[in-house]
């Protein structure tokens, strides 16, 4: 069984989120971390391979530091790593990311690919999806419950007020949401074992693309902070007076109720 | 002439999701300023009864694919419809409710048209070169994104609950433009056996009005009847904050923050929230914020639009009698 997990590295969710000179998002002493949807699907990756043998390759796009998230990856218990990284890689879409992770994985064979349902920095929830269709397979999203057997995947997966049963065959795309396991946490062995692991880093040329095939159809203009909500009033009194006074205000005042 | 905005009609067993017709409304306005048609395409089975409340929002034209392979969502077999589609009428722009099927579809979508998508935008406008821009939150609303396509048709999911419904009107007529659906063997690798939805008379989390949160001062998953209780006197959801939701409280899909779900409803009532900036990041965008917490130092009262301190077991019931006496009057 041939696993492939794509992963990113995200801020920490504690993060606070600040501008730089030029407008862009402040990554400088931020502390990184694996994005935590991305957890579920490196832990479910292991576990397929636990299960039916086989090997797990984790791969990321991203700056030199992605190496950091491969590591912890390969100690929690994957085999090998790819790097993709290019410091000419400064704007990248979603589209851009799928067309240059497909490249990537031209040569890497998968009977599944997992990855997170979303990522907590750009929350766009498109990359794994767009990397199906690149690659011609199918993908589900946001699952609950995987089952792998004779090469046919049994799959529950959360919608809008419910869950749907499916079932799909290899190879296959699924994106996880929080549910689907508990990650485990990388042991001292693992951490060791990890050191010894190869980890691939290959840059734009040597997927054989150039910054333009790969430019991104939506550009971002700007970022900008939300305005700090105010606080507002405290409404004084006993809790029952008090409460009675709010659902007064949010009648006549806010005009809500 | 340019073949219009088109909006995605999400329907599930024959009923329109409303961010659909939030999209219709939002999108009649944008047709307008740029002297184009509002598009509708709606896939199911036995759909064509839904045409004539799509018309009433706005559209113009109505693409309609009744066909029993599409009677339940799955992506391949949406996908090639729409993506066939588009491409022989080249809309200019294509809106989808960011739901679990917008953020599904719209990815495999754009990929296979070769587009970018603008996903979860909490805004949108039209300037005057006539280029689309969205507004989207990022790091769950710390900081918000604004981008712009340079490739047609301009896609993007819009979150619940950013567009004012517009008053329908019984009288708006559309052109009915039945879609002959082609389905290959390879849409449809993807089998759906079993559909289970929760039976619940309240919204949807993201789709909801008013929300009621509770966090870590609920003290056990038993208390939450009280918010219930309350949420069904004024059609709230109930939400919870990872605090709730990691002691097993409530399933993580009630989860309201930066690991749950982002919601921007009318009206937030957090109770025994501390406001993490994990849980501030998901809800802060609410219209109305209301906090109840015991201690006077918790972060939410400093996004709070009204704040009672006290004890929310004292509070919350009273609240429950007095919503009823309004929505009685």
């Amino acid at each position: 069984m041939n696993i492939v997990v794509c992963i990113k590295q995200t801020f920490d969710t504690e993060a606070k989120i600040a501008l730089n000179s030029e407008g862009k998002i402040d990554s400088s002493g931020v502390n990184l971390i694996i994005n935590p949807y991305d957890e579920f699907a490196i832990e479910e990756g292991i576990r397929l391979k636990e299960q039916l043998g086989g090997e797990v390759t984790v791969i990321t796009l991203g700056g030199e530091r992605g190496q950091e998230a491969l590591r912890t990856a390969l100690a929690m218990g994957a085999d090998k790593g790819i790097l993709v990284s290019d410091p000419s890689l400064q704007e990248v879409d979603e589209w851009s990311a799928a067309e240059i992770l497909a490249r990537a994985l031209k040569e890497v064979p998968f009977d599944i690919v997992l990855a997170g349902r979303i990522a907590i920095d750009d929350g766009s929830s498109q990359v794994a999806v767009r990397l199906a269709e690149k690659l011609e397979i199918p993908s589900i999203s946001s699952v609950l419950k995987l089952e792998v057997d004779n090469g046919q995947a049994t799959v529950v997966r959360e919608i809008d007020g419910g869950t749907e049963t499916l079932e799909s065959p290899l190879p296959l795309m699924i994106t996880a949401q929080k549910g689907l396991n508990e990650p485990r946490y990388p042991s001292v062995a693992g951490i060791m074992k990890a050191k010894r692991k190869p980890i691939t880093t290959m840059s734009l040329s040597d997927l054989g693309l150039s910054e333009s095939e790969v430019a991104p159809r939506m550009i971002t203009e700007s970022y900008t902070l939300p305005e700090p909500r105010e606080g507002g009033r405290k409404i004084p009194g006993e809790a029952a007076d008090a409460a009675r006074e709010l659902a007064r205000l949010l009648r006549e005042e806010a005009k809500v109720i | 002439m340019a073949a219009g905005i088109w909006v995605f009609i999400e329907q599930q067993k024959g009923q329109i999701r409303k961010v659909s017709l939030e999209l219709l409304s939002e999108g009649r306005k944008g047709a307008d300023q740029l002297g184009v048609k509002l598009g509708a395409v709606i896939l199911g089975e036995g759909i064509q009864g839904l045409a004539e409340q799509v018309a009433s929002y706005g559209a113009d034209e109505i693409y309609l694919a009744d066909d029993s392979q599409l009677a339940n969502y799955t992506t391949g077999a949406y996908t090639s419809v729409l993506a066939s589609l588009i491409r022989e009428r080249e809309p200019q722009a294509f809106l989808l409710g960011n739901t679990a099927i917008g953020k599904d579809l719209a990815p495999r979508l754009a990929q296979r048209l070769g587009v970018g998508l603008a996903s979860d935008c909490t805004g949108m406008e039209i300037d005057s070169e006539k280029i689309f821009k969205f507004k989207r939150p990022v790091y769950a609303g710390k900081a918000f994104a604004h981008v712009g396509s340079i490739v047609q048709p301009v896609m993007a999911t819009i979150r619940p609950n950013t567009f004012p419904l517009a008053e329908p009107n019984p009288d708006h007529k559309a052109e009915v433009i039945p879609v002959q659906a082609e389905i290959g063997p390879e849409d449809l690798r993807v089998v759906l056996k079993d559909l289970v939805l929760a039976v619940s008379e309240r919204p949807e989390l993201t789709d909801a009005n008013i929300i009621i949160s509770g966090g870590r001062g609920m003290k056990g998953p038993e208390n939450f009847a009280i918010l219930e209780e309350c949420a069904d006197v004024i059609g709230a959801a109930v939400g919870a904050s990872r605090a709730a939701v990691d002691s097993g409280w409530r399933e993580h899909k009630f989860q309201v923050g930066q690991t749950g779900k982002t919601v921007s409803p009318t009206l937030y009532i957090a109770c025994g929230i501390s406001g993490a900036i994990q849980h501030l990041a998901g809800m802060s965008s609410s219209k109305y914020i209301v906090a109840i917490n015991r201690d006077p130092e918790a972060n939410i009262f400093n996004v709070a639009d009204y704040g009672i301190v006290g004890d929310l077991f004292e509070v919350v019931p009273v609240l429950t009698e007095e919503f009823k006496k309004l929505v009685n009057q």
